[in-house]
């Protein structure tokens, strides 16, 4: 069933006629005949859930804003930055008025007028094709004042971030739209108490408010029946890394990972085999290629100790090492810890020299417990949960392939004695600018 | 950091908001921040489009460009700097005016399909002429399906093999499209079950190219982010960086 995908690839899906032709924006007259509580009823009965990493019900974020007269938002979170995840570069890109007509309903929904999109600074196309998709539905009378002559009116702003992956966060993209650093705050207050400006705000990702429309259009019962229980409607999965068809797959939540992997990207190239994979963006913690058969949605990766996050598949065939992936992701989220938290700022590099440390051969088995024992000491101890993303994937590459990271350590320590290394080596100490820190080797 | 090796006069006072009447600052740019700082309830949210604008004036955040954002914008230069030093599209080492930016990913699906292999090239494709490009490695870009992958002004291109680094150079020496071809922008959705005109997606297609083409200049060129520079990385880093692929 193709939901978000539906025409994606029709020449000029993203102007207003094509659009119109298909139907677009017949969701909106339809919600705006209901009132903004029945329209607020549709999304919480569909059971969607938040599509941007947090799997939080959407409904039920919506029905926390308060009611009455006051400065209240609407964010869409088109900062998408997790690695892995292009999803919403996509939809943005081929489809921009269904998300146009998603963040109106949206705010009619949750009784507001002023919305903004930050789209992260690197997405110029994707921008530039929703800026002119934002002046066609305001010339036609979507956006703006009285929208087709209803009650609602709606302002929408697309704000252009400058490249910070910490903006994905929403308390610090909150502060990145105020015009600050994208330094996260403290919750509580969450934002749909006080967010934006302090007002209260609702802050969603754009396949969630893509969602929207459809579950408008066809009815909230009707969108609960596809997926599963608890994990309700189509998710756009994006696959990359070791396959051989890395692209953009909508798919039902639910079905087996395996026949996403397998069966829509074509696996591995041939002759290898899964080693292991991150089912959603690189904070998600990894599977190994034995756990395939674990049904694609919220709950069920929840339960085999990992999470559907963005939605991002990466696979990692077995021509790659543990310690080089795990390189990878320490040295991406030392460099995007934005420095606010000291157990990310001070876990995050320390996990990425000792990840050195195996390579150039001065480490021990006993560092794999140490490194384990700081990233539980990151999660749950930050404002946000940049460092948790760095801290997950490790821990459980560590639990998992302790065996193969053991016999790295020895490998490489051979390696650098038979170099015979000199007594006295430079390590690196978290603050670069401190100078080396002389260290003895234990010869 | 940008500015850790350089001291700073301790006994000068901090710079305060500069004088709109007393400062220069060029009318487009003015005119630029200020339908920016329209557009939104709180002025300063303006600051990254504002920084943007500047930037792609002077080519870079410079003493100059911030002092003179910060003119119109009526806050304190350092309140600037703290937001600029912040995101990586805002440079803050000088870099000339007009030069060419391309980001190479060298994030996890990257890495894994040979990215390093292709910055080594861009990067000696580069060093090998004499316009002003610059090339950096990046976090992902968010088009891991087109991994590896670069973007050159803006552009986003791909899967790039180390030999297409000559052609990026060349294509942006001529000033036209960079590597047409393999451009996202043609891109199909990679999902079988996506059939509808699919055909005429293509890429080089007329129509596709008629499409964004129009979209294109109908947006505001104000509204783009300008082009930035790399943030070179210290030394340590950048070398370790290089080397992580073995």
């Amino acid at each position: 069933v193709k939901l978000l995908f539906e025409g994606i690839d029709e020449p000029g899906l993203n102007t207003l006629e094509v659009y119109a032709r298909r139907g677009g924006y017949e969701a909106l007259r339809k919600a705006l005949e209901m009132s903004p509580a029945e329209a607020l009823e549709q999304i919480t009965d569909s059971g969607l859930r938040g599509r941007g990493g947090a799997g939080f019900q959407m409904g039920k974020k919506a029905s926390f804003l308060p009611h009455g007269d006051m400065d209240k938002y609407l964010v869409c979170n088109a900062d998408e930055s997790e690695p892995g995840t292009f999803k919403d570069r996509e939809l943005m890109q081929k489809n921009p008025h269904l998300l146009i007509e998603g963040i109106v309903i949206a705010s009619w929904a949750a009784e507001l007028d002023r919305a903004f999109i930050y789209i992260r600074g690197e997405y110029q196309h994707p921008a530039d094709i929703l800026e002119a998709a934002i002046a066609e539905a305001l010339d036609a009378g979507y956006l703006g004042r009285r929208i087709l002559d209803s009650e609602h009116s709606l302002e929408l702003v697309l704000h252009r971030g400058a490249g910070a992956y910490i903006c994905g966060e929403e308390t610090g993209l909150l502060d990145s739209l105020e015009g600050k650093r994208g330094n996260p705050r403290l919750k509580p207050p969450f934002p749909a108490i006080e967010g934006l400006y302090h007002g209260p705000t609702l802050i969603n990702n754009v396949e969630t408010l893509m969602t929207v429309p459809l579950i408008i259009r066809m009815g909230a019962e009707e969108y609960a029946k596809i997926g599963t229980e608890t994990s309700t409607g189509t998710k756009v999965v994006s696959v990359s890394g070791d396959v051989q068809r890395p692209g953009n797959y909508e798919v039902e939540l639910g079905i087996p990972s395996r026949e996403i992997i397998y069966g829509l990207a074509g696996g591995p190239p041939e002759g290898r085999a899964v080693k292991f994979w991150f089912p959603g963006g690189s904070s998600a913690p990894v599977l190994t290629g034995d756990e395939l058969d674990i049904p694609y949605d919220f709950d069920s990766l929840a339960k085999a100790g990992s999470m559907l996050g963005s939605g991002a598949i990466i696979v990692v065939d077995d021509s790659h090492t543990v310690l080089e992936v795990a390189q990878k992701v320490a040295d991406f989220y030392a460099h995007e810890s934005c420095g606010k938290c000291v157990p990310c700022r001070e876990g995050t590099n320390w996990t990425v020299k000792m990840l050195r440390r195996i390579e150039s051969g001065e480490a021990t088995p006993m560092d794999l417990d140490i490194m384990a024992s700081v990233q539980e000491q990151i999660i749950g101890n930050c404002l946000c949960v940049l460092g948790d993303a760095m801290a997950m994937p490790i821990g459980s590459m560590i639990e998992k392939f302790r065996p193969e990271l053991e016999a790295e350590i020895e490998a490489a320590r051979r390696r650098a004695e038979a170099a015979e290394l000199h007594d006295v080596v430079a390590l690196g100490v978290a603050d670069e600018h401190a100078g080396p820190m002389p260290v003895h080797t234990a010869r | 950091v940008p500015g850790w090796d350089e001291s700073v006069d301790l006994t000068k006072d901090p710079a305060v908001i500069p004088d709109p009447e007393t400062t220069a600052v060029p009318p487009e740019l003015r005119e630029r921040i200020e339908a920016a700082m329209a557009k939104y309830p709180d002025r300063r949210s303006a600051v990254l489009p504002a920084l943007h604008a500047a930037q792609q004036l002077h080519g870079w955040c410079s003493p100059e460009a911030i002092h003179q954002v910060a003119a119109v914008m009526q806050v304190t230069p350092g309140y600037l700097s703290s937001v600029a030093t912040f995101y990586d599209m805002l440079e803050t080492r000088p870099a000339p005016v007009g030069h060419h930016d391309v980001y190479v990913c060298t994030n996890i699906s990257c890495s894994l399909r040979g990215a390093h292999e292709v910055l080594d090239a861009v990067e000696a494709a580069a060093a090998a002429t004499e316009g002003d490009v610059h090339v950096r490695s990046f976090e992902c870009l968010g088009a891991c399906d087109i991994a590896p992958m670069a973007s050159v002004d803006g552009e986003y291109v791909g899967p790039l093999t180390p030999d297409d680094a000559r052609q990026i150079v060349r294509d942006l020496e001529a000033g036209g499209p960079v590597l047409e071809e393999k451009q996202l922008r043609y891109r199909k959705c990679a999902d079988p079950g996506v059939t509808d005109g699919a055909e005429e997606f293509a890429p080089r297609a007329e129509a596709a190219k008629a499409d964004t083409a129009g979209l294109r200049d109908e947006t505001k060129e104000t509204d783009r982010p300008g082009p930035t520079a790399p943030i070179e990385l210290p030394a340590e880093e950048a070398s370790e960086e290089d080397g992580d692929d073995q």
